[in-house]
């Protein structure tokens, strides 16, 4: 699965950051930086629960 | 097991918390009956671009909304009971009393949420407005495309939006607010004051230690009258003074109430079946071994899932544990908060306070508690996670020092 970041969406709140710090990080000017576009096996639950729970939808997943 | 067996579960409350309840007992495997029960006629909406980009000049006019209703209904399968006020609550038959009808549940999410608070007097002024839901929204939105001229009450986070807003338009905006500092209770005194900075660079008169003495105007706001007599002539008054549970609709029924309904660390309200979650919900965090109430985006969408889990699976109930966490916009910054504000001493890892960049570690004893940050986005979710894991104060002050090395190091090869 990779991961797909709308950017015109995202507003770099972090709440994905909180749920998956392995695969997200907002930088310094707030932009998120996806640190693995490949969800990581061993971080699938934290990157869908990241997907699901961003408050703008600016994240999903591709297969 | 068959006394716990759950067939059908009412979901009172459809905003935030209400429809991530209803995602979360469909995703568990919950295949009975559910009715979603929202007191407005829309569908659920998200409401922090309510006071931010549904009041930018140009912005959308339309709410953010999650699911269409074909989705919600044909896809999740859940009844929606809209324009639908609950009006009471029979916790020994099982039933809700909602928009003249009666709902039977064998579980039930009360996330009613919370309302604004008004100012009294005010009522059927026109101009006077809270910013709550998407109609307040609108009708804020209409008065600055206008130009009005605006006084906020409360010098908190929706009103210093709003603030942000109307100085985006280049309108003239005074904020009165009663405390002698504002965010006293969200980040402390002293830091309040050094966000409100923000509002003397960016043209927002800020009046604190005043109060209201009278809204002027016949039918229609013209003015505020403070109580040093000061008349601050106004097209539009935006009033942030806070929120209430909305608990008013459970009097009667026997649920425990103060301030929030009150649950245990599992979001269970005191009653068979019956559990809480969002800005009306009062719940033990034992991550910090307090009751709390938060009106916050993230703990909304959480405890909404996390309640519906437990409602729909109660034998293997978890409780709720989290670092609060909300952020908030003025003039193109980003505040973010993580934790609990304390008075016992905090201390600037990065930046300057009068600044346009700052973070500030809030201590309890030797335990980290909280982070503040003002354009701080790289930084905020790192010390929300020493926080979860109970980090000491000086293990996170060691932590500051050397990403700061760390960073300069990358910054200077």
């Amino acid at each position: 699965m990779r991961i797909v970041l709308d950017r015109a969406k995202c507003t770099g709140i972090g709440i994905c950051e909180a749920l998956a710090p392995t695969v997200f990080e907002v930088d310094d000017h707030g932009e998120l930086v996806v640190l693995s576009a490949e969800v990581p096996e061993d971080a699938q639950n934290e990157v869908t629960e990241a997907v699901e729970g961003c408050p703008t939808m600016a994240l999903r997943l591709q297969p | 097991m068959s006394a716990a067996t759950v067939r059908s579960l009412v979901v009172v409350g459809a905003s935030l918390a209400g429809l991530r309840a209803v995602e979360a007992a469909r995703k568990a495997g919950f295949a009975g009956r559910i009715t979603l029960i929202g007191d407005e006629p829309h569908l659920p909406y998200d409401r922090p671009p309510l006071s931010k980009q549904l009041l930018a000049p140009g912005g959308p006019t339309d709410p953010v909304t999650f699911r269409s209703r074909a989705e919600l209904v044909a896809e999740l399968g859940v009844e929606l009971l809209l324009d639908a006020p609950a009006t009471g609550l029979d916790p020994d038959s099982r039933v809700v009393h909602a928009g003249g009808e009666d709902v039977a549940y064998d579980a039930l999410v009360v996330a009613t949420g919370a309302a604004a608070r008004g100012l009294p007097g005010t009522e059927g002024l026109a101009g006077v407005h809270v910013l709550r839901t998407l109609d307040d929204a609108r009708a804020v939105r209409r008065a600055l495309d206008e130009g009005a001229r605006t006084v906020v009450v409360g010098a908190g986070f929706i009103g210093s939006e709003v603030a942000s807003a109307a100085r985006e338009r280049g309108l003239p905006i005074t904020i009165v607010e009663a405390l002698p500092s504002p965010l006293v209770r969200s980040v402390g005194a002293d830091l309040g004051t050094a966000l409100s900075l923000l509002h003397a660079r960016n043209g927002t008169a800020l009046h604190c230690g005043q109060t209201v003495a009278a809204v002027e105007g016949t039918g229609r706001v013209e003015g505020v009258r403070l109580a040093d007599g000061t008349v601050i002539d106004a097209d539009l008054v935006v009033v942030g003074i806070g929120a209430v549970p909305r608990t008013d609709w459970l009097a009667g029924s026997g649920l425990p109430v103060d301030d929030g309904v009150v649950c245990d660390e599992f979001l269970r309200a005191g009653a068979p079946g019956i559990y809480a979650a969002g800005d009306v919900a009062r719940w033990h965090n034992a991550l910090f071994d307090r009751s709390m109430r938060v009106e916050h985006w993230s703990a909304a969408a959480e405890q909404g899932a996390r309640a519906a889990r437990n409602a729909v699976s109660p034998a293997e109930v978890q409780s709720y544990v989290t670092v609060p966490y909300f952020w908030s916009d003025w003039y193109g910054s980003r505040i973010q908060f993580a934790g609990v504000a304390t008075n016992a001493g905090h201390e600037i890892v990065s930046g300057d306070p009068a600044g346009d960049h700052f973070v500030a570690l809030y201590r309890e004893g030797d335990r980290l508690t909280g982070v503040l940050t003002l354009n701080g986005q790289r930084h905020v979710m790192k010390y929300r996670r020493l926080i979860a894991q109970r980090a000491r104060f000086d293990e996170a002050i060691a932590f500051a020092r050397t990403s700061v090395l760390r960073r300069s190091a990358t910054t200077t090869s």
